[in-house]
C-alpha cells in the first residue's frame, strides 16, 4: 500500500511541476464543449435530453488521451527500468497509476461539469451528491480497464490506434450503465431508480480491479 | 493422421447438418424457409462461445505455465471464434429482415454479440502489432481474461438496456419448446460445427507450432 501511495506522490509531483496532462485535458474538455455545441445547435431541449450521453462521451474522450499517456511518460528517461525494478509487489504499481488516473480524471469531471452549467446555463447543485457517486462508480471501471491496457500498450507502434480499439468495447458495460444512471439522477429521480445499475457498476469496478490487480505483473515485463 | 479423421469427420456431419437443415425439417409454419437459417445461425454462436472459453482457458493457461502451447491454443481458438461470431451476425441480419422488417436493431443481444466480436477483433489486432513471441502472449493473455470476465458483465448490462430478441430456448433451464425434428436438425449441425471448430484449432496450433519453430 506504502508502495502505490509512493507511485501515485510521484506522479502527482511531476504533475504539478510539468502541468502537461491537466492543463490540455481540461483545455480538450472546453473544444469538445464546442464541438458538442456546433452538434447539437442552440437548441436547449436537445442538449439536456442529449446531456448524459454528451457528459460521458467527453469523459471516455478525455480518459482515452489520459490513460493512454499514464505508462508513455515512464519511457523517457528509462523510467520504465526503474519501476519494473522497484523491489515488491507490482500491483502496488498499478494501484498506485490507478489512483492517479482517479484523481486526474476527477479534475476533469469537475471541470467539464463547470464548464457545461456555465455554457449551456444548466443546474446541476441539486443533484451533486447522487451525481459524484455515478461518476465515481463509473470513472472507476473506467480507469481500471484503462489504466491496465495503457499499460499494454505502451511499447506497441500504432499504440495510439491500438488503445481506444481494445479499450472501448471493454468498457461498453459501464458506459452503458453509467450513461442511464447519470440520466436518472439528472433528471431529478432518486437514485434507488438506478440501484440495479450501480449495483452493475460496482460489480465490474471490482472484476475489473481484479483482473489488473493479477495480471498487471505480466504486463510490465516489458 | 487423427486431424485428418476429424477434418473428414467434420465435413461428414456438416452434409449431414445441410441434409437434416434442408431436408429433413419441416418448413416453419410461420416464418417459413427463412427460419432454416436458424441451423446456421444457433450452432454458429454456441461455437463462438466455446471458442472464446477455450481462448480464456489458453489465457489463463499460458500466464500460470508460461508454455507457448496454451497460447497457441488461445490464437488457433480466438480466430474461429471472431469468425463464427461474423456468421452468427449476418446470418441473424439476414433473418432479421423478412422477419423482424430491419437488418439490424440495438436489441440486447445483437449489441452483446456485436460488442464480444469487437472485443475478440480487437484480440486479433493486439496480437499483429506485437512480434515477440512472449510479449505477444502474454498481452493477448490479459486481453483475453479480461474479455472473458467481461462476458458476463457486457451480458447483464446490455439485458437490462433493452431486450426484443426472444430468449435463449436452448440454454434456458426450462424444457425446449422446440418441436423434436427441428431440435435434432439443430444437434446436427451443432456437433458438425464444433467438429468443424476443433479441426480448425487443431489445424491452427499445428500451424502456429511450425511458425513458432522457424522464427525462433
Amino acid at each position: 500500500m506504502r508502495r502505490a501511495w509512493i507511485v501515485v506522490w510521484k506522479d502527482v509531483l511531476s504533475e504539478r511541476r510539468s502541468k502537461e496532462s491537466l492543463n490540455a485535458l481540461v483545455f480538450f474538455a472546453l473544444l469538445l464543449l464546442f464541438v458538442f455545441q456546433f452538434a447539437l445547435g442552440p437548441d436547449r431541449a436537445r442538449v439536456e435530453t442529449a446531456l448524459p450521453g454528451l457528459l460521458w462521451i467527453a469523459f471516455i474522450l478525455a480518459g482515452l488521451l489520459a490513460f493512454g499517456r499514464t505508462f508513455l511518460v515512464e519511457r523517457e528517461n528509462d523510467c520504465w527500468e526503474g519501476l519494473v525494478l522497484a523491489p515488491g509487489d507490482r500491483s502496488a504499481i498499478y494501484l498506485g497509476k490507478l489512483a492517479g488516473n482517479m484523481l486526474l480524471m476527477a479534475l476533469v469531471e469537475a471541470a467539464l461539469l463547470v464548464l457545461f452549467a456555465l455554457f449551456f446555463s444548466l443546474d446541476f447543485t441539486g443533484a451533486l451528491p447522487a451525481l459524484a457517486l455515478v461518476l465515481a462508480l463509473g470513472t472507476f471501471g473506467l480507469v481500471a480497464v484503462g489504466t491496465l491496457f495503457g499499460a499494454l500498450t505502451a511499447q506497441l507502434r500504432a499504440r495510439e490506434l491500438l488503445f481506444p480499439v481494445l479499450l472501448l468495447p471493454a468498457v461498453v458495460p459501464v458506459l452503458l450503465g453509467a450513461v442511464t444512471a447519470t440520466q436518472t439522477v439528472l433528471a431529478g429521480q432518486p437514485l434507488a431508480g438506478a440501484s440495479s445499475w450501480l449495483t452493475l457498476l460496482a460489480a465490474a469496478d471490482v472484476v475489473y480491479l481484479v483482473v489488473g490487480l493479477l495480471t498487471f505483473e505480466f504486463v510490465l515485463e516489458g | 493422421m487423427a486431424v485428418r479423421v476429424l477434418g473428414w469427420l467434420a465435413v461428414l456431419a456438416l452434409l449431414a447438418g445441410l441434409v437434416a437443415g434442408f431436408g429433413y425439417a419441416p418448413r416453419e409454419a410461420v416464418q417459413g424457409n427463412v427460419q432454416r437459417i436458424m441451423y446456421l445461425h444457433v450452432p454458429a454462436v454456441l461455437t463462438a462461445y466455446l471458442a472464446f472459453g477455450l481462448v480464456f482457458v489458453g489465457s489463463l493457461g499460458y500466464l500460470l505455465t508460461r508454455r507457448p502451447g496454451w497460447d497457441r491454443l488461445a490464437l488457433a481458438a480466438a480466430e474461429p471464434g471472431v469468425i463464427f461470431t461474423g456468421i452468427t451476425i449476418a446470418s441473424g441480419s439476414i433473418w432479421g429482415k423478412p422477419t423482424w422488417g430491419t437488418w439490424w436493431t440495438w436489441d440486447a443481444r445483437l449489441t452483446s454479440t456485436a460488442v464480444l466480436f469487437l472485443v475478440y477483433v480487437g484480440y486479433l489486432l493486439l496480437r499483429g502489432m506485437i512480434d515477440e513471441p512472449d510479449r505477444r502472449a502474454r498481452a493477448a493473455a490479459v486481453v483475453g481474461i479480461l474479455g472473458a470476465a467481461n462476458i458476463p458483465i457486457v451480458h447483464f448490462s446490455v439485458k437490462w438496456w433493452r431486450a426484443l430478441h426472444q430468449p435463449s430456448t436452448i440454454l434456458g433451464p426450462e424444457p425446449s419448446p422446440i418441436a423434436a425434428p427441428i431440435a435434432l436438425a439443430l444437434f446436427v449441425n451443432w456437433v458438425a460445427f464444433t467438429l468443424l471448430l476443433f479441426y480448425l484449432l487443431a489445424k491452427r496450433t499445428e500451424i502456429a507450432r511450425l511458425e513458432d519453430m522457424y522464427a525462433g
